[in-house]
């Protein structure tokens, strides 16, 4: 039995055969998508940049919904990452979005370690991707993706250069995600100054190799409009959600005593572009870049990293396998060894008590017979002494009775005279 | 570091207005965009035919997708022998309509019980889809992966049944048995303009109840419908399953119209006309409303039970019970009927 394939063409793989009738294959764009929009769409925007630049100011702009709470404050002691999922509905589609906003970012003294914790917070969402992918029982198709989709960078308008804080942190993220630089309340610098100040910045981030995220060209479609976005790149964008009335229409906009900065307005700044760019036009191509680009060069690292090697052209199949059972082989060996380890110490341990007590048990004993020897001294030597008292009341009861019996034989021989001179004789007998 | 995501529902102020952007936030766009894609890359499809010889199979396919797909139109000096064992011969084709690009591929099983002893005949075919998720599998857990894998899974098995008229045969029933746990399995009545009416009603009800009391189950499967509108589509799906087809690549003068059908002497049977034949609800579930689904079934549930089982094998030795995957997450007890 053999399965054989037949009629395959060198280029194309495969014949191109010329129908002769409606089939109706021509649904399945509308099958796929009215099964995504079952399903809901998720997209993950990650707001880098310092505080007080109008980060969420922006969001709430974009997504056209008053998002969250208070603007922080300036004493941040590092930087932090705070996440927010919101739940949005536009006719039919339902959006998970989830905005990230990095908090205390450039407040500190020392912005060494600023991009850190950004960079752990990225890593940790592949890394639960990768996790519920290589599970064995997995449920991929409803799983909520975190992976971060877009990192909109918030450059200050200073007006002269990118600072090396974002360079620094531009360069450490540019492979990690898609970088989207923002120049941040741009309505701060003239028209002028703003055209110097994007072609600087972008000689800068060539000069550095920082590679930001290009909307796509391949597809006709969109090419033109995307290469022509991206020569406007970064956009200087203005937000704001308090309206005024310009005209007979309620806008969206600024208002100093000097004029109005309108954000829709194109000539007063690029928020429209951004908007057109990020949601309307790429938001699908971002969440694929991110999932076959950036996921993937994480995925790649890491499993190399834990020791994974593709199989050569003739070795063995499953190496994924072998090599998760020779892992795990590592691994037990490792616990019994630390097993081992462990019960080896635990009967030293024991046998350093054992001699421990049985000292202290030879010195009880010890002191117990040094006691008992006393005791039979003491003992001894009060018999002794008892012994030697009842001899003396014995001999005192012998001289007693002796004297007695002579007083009474001096009685009977009758004269005072011995009776005197037995009187001398038991007192001097008695002295 | 970050805090955990809470989940709030703002409403968008106002609604998508014509002319003014004022309060549309354009994320409706994403359809669009995802279309674009879709376009762009094309769809793939593999469809296998399993049947005994002469039961229509290729002219079947052929009418499904109104062109020359099957094996016989590509191979001109086929002779028509009967193949001593079973062989699996699969035919590709890049077909387009109205923009969309379709890869297809027809995956034939010339062989299939024929011999005087069918035993194991579903064994070759089974082990060739399995054969297809391995290559899957093995593309998806290498270190570098290809940005789009290719998908050569066998999306959807169209089994034939001989118009008997009476119940199924025990070689449809252990056909049926072992391949619906691992395909999606479509069960059609082939020739049925040998049927009327009534014996086809008769033999759809013998085989329904057939199918119950094995408890085969074939797509639509009851137990992936997802919510109560999927369950109300398909349950009227249950309801006529087997379809009975009737398949020509030949036209005929009808009423004034070419169609395409059978011409005897006793009138002209019309493939597309459901009076006549099911075939054009057959279609229309195959191509037109479930194709989809029928991608979405292979490859989130039967591959994943396939990934299953195999991820499961390599972490049990004979010696040791079946302890924790290496990434602590407990291993699945395989139970008999995956198998």
């Amino acid at each position: 039995m053999a399965a054989t394939e037949i009629a395959r063409q060198a280029g194309e793989g495969a014949r191109a055969v010329p129908l002769s009738g409606h089939v109706g294959f021509d649904s399945m764009p509308d099958q796929l998508v009215n099964k995504s929009v079952n399903h809901g769409f998720c997209f993950n925007i990650l707001c880098v940049g310092e505080t007080g630049l109008g980060k969420s100011t922006l969001m709430d702009t974009l997504f056209n919904t008053k998002f969250e709470g208070d603007p922080t404050q300036h004493n941040q002691p590092g930087v932090q990452l705070k996440s927010n999922t919101y739940e949005l509905q536009e006719s039919n589609v339902r959006l998970k979005l989830t905005i990230v906003n990095s908090v205390g970012f450039g407040d500190q003294i020392n912005k060494e370690d600023s991009y850190k914790p950004i960079v752990e917070f990225i890593d940790t969402q592949f890394e639960a991707y990768l996790q519920e992918e290589l599970k064995i029982k997995r449920t991929l198709h409803s799983y909520h993706d975190t992976r971060v989709h877009a990192c909109l960078y918030f450059i200050s308008p200073t007006g002269h250069s990118l600072k090396s804080l974002d360079l620094v942190t531009m360069k450490k993220l540019d492979s990690k995600v898609n970088i989207i630089p923002i120049i941040a309340k741009s309505d701060a610098i003239s028209k002028s100054e703003l055209a110097k100040f994007k072609i600087k910045i972008t000689s800068e981030l060539v000069s550095n190799g920082v590679q930001i995220y290009q909307f796509p060209t391949d597809d006709e479609t969109v090419a033109e409009i995307n290469s022509t976005m991206n020569g406007h790149l970064p956009f200087a964008v203005v937000g704001s959600t308090e309206e005024v009335k310009i005209g007979n229409k309620m806008v969206k906009a600024r208002q100093y005593p000097w004029g109005t900065v309108q954000v829709e307005n194109e000539n007063h700044c690029d928020f429209v572009k951004l908007r057109e760019m990020l949601i309307r036009v790429n938001m699908e191509d971002l969440r694929e870049q991110t999932h076959t680009r950036h996921y993937e060069l994480y995925r790649r690292c890491k499993l190399e990293e834990m020791g994974f090697k593709d199989t050569d052209p003739d070795s063995k199949p499953f190496s994924l396998q072998e090599t998760y059972e020779a892992k795990r082989n590592e691994f037990m060996g490792e616990l019994q060894k630390k097993e081992e380890e462990m019960r080896q110490m635990f009967v030293q341990r024991v046998k350093e008590k054992e001699a421990e007590l049985k000292e202290a048990e030879k010195e009880l004993h010890e002191k117990f017979d040094r006691l008992k020897k006393l005791h039979q001294d003491e003992k001894k030597k009060l018999e002794d002494k008892k012994k030697s008292l009842d001899d003396e009341l014995n001999i005192f009861k012998q001289k007693k009775t002796a004297a007695e019996l002579l007083q009474s034989q001096a009685q009977q021989a009758g004269g005072s005279t011995t009776l005197k001179r037995d009187k001398e004789r038991k007192n001097s007998g008695f002295l | 570091m970050a805090d955990t995501a809470k989940t709030t529902h703002p409403q968008p102020a106002g609604r998508p207005e014509k002319g003014a952007e004022f309060g549309y936030v354009g994320i409706d766009a994403i359809l669009e965009q995802m279309r674009r894609k879709a376009m762009k890359q094309g769809f793939e499809l593999n469809i296998m035919v399993v049947g005994q010889s002469g039961l229509g199979k290729s002219t079947l396919i052929n009418t499904l997708f109104k062109s020359k797909v099957s094996r016989r139109s590509v191979m001109p000096s086929d002779e028509e022998r009967i193949p001593k064992t079973i062989e699996i011969k699969s035919v590709s084709h890049d077909i387009e309509e109205k923009g969309v690009r379709m890869k297809l591929t027809v995956i034939d099983t010339p062989g299939f019980g024929d011999q005087i002893n069918n035993e194991n005949c579903w064994q070759p075919i089974m082990k060739f889809i399995n054969e297809q998720y391995e290559q899957y599998l093995q593309e998806e857990i290498n270190i570098s992966r290809k940005k789009r894998i290719p998908d050569s899974r066998v999306h959807c098995c169209i089994y034939f049944i001989p118009p008997t008229g009476h119940c199924l045969r025990p070689i449809d029933i252990e056909f049926m048995r072992h391949l619906s746990k691992v395909v999606n399995i479509v069960p059609v009545i082939a020739k049925a303009d040998t049927l009327t009416l009534e014996e086809r009603d008769f033999f759809k009800q013998k085989i329904r109840e057939d199918l119950r009391v094995n408890e085969i189950e074939v797509y639509p499967q009851k137990e992936f419908d997802e919510d109560s509108e999927d369950r109300m589509i398909n349950d009227k799906i249950r309801e006529m399953i087997p379809f009975a087809v009737v398949g020509s690549d030949q036209e005929y003068q009808v009423n004034g119209k070419r169609l395409l059908g059978r011409k005897t002497r006793w009138g002209t049977v019309e493939v597309e006309n459901t009076a006549h034949c099911e075939f054009a609800y057959l279609r229309d579930l195959l191509i037109r409303t479930h194709m989809q689904n029928l991608k979405d079934i292979t490859s989130s549930i039967h591959y994943e039970v396939y990934r299953v089982r195999r991820l499961n094998e390599n972490n049990t030795h004979p010696s040791d019970q079946p302890n924790g995957h290496s990434n602590g997450v407990p291993t699945h007890e395989v139970l008999s009927h995956e198998m």
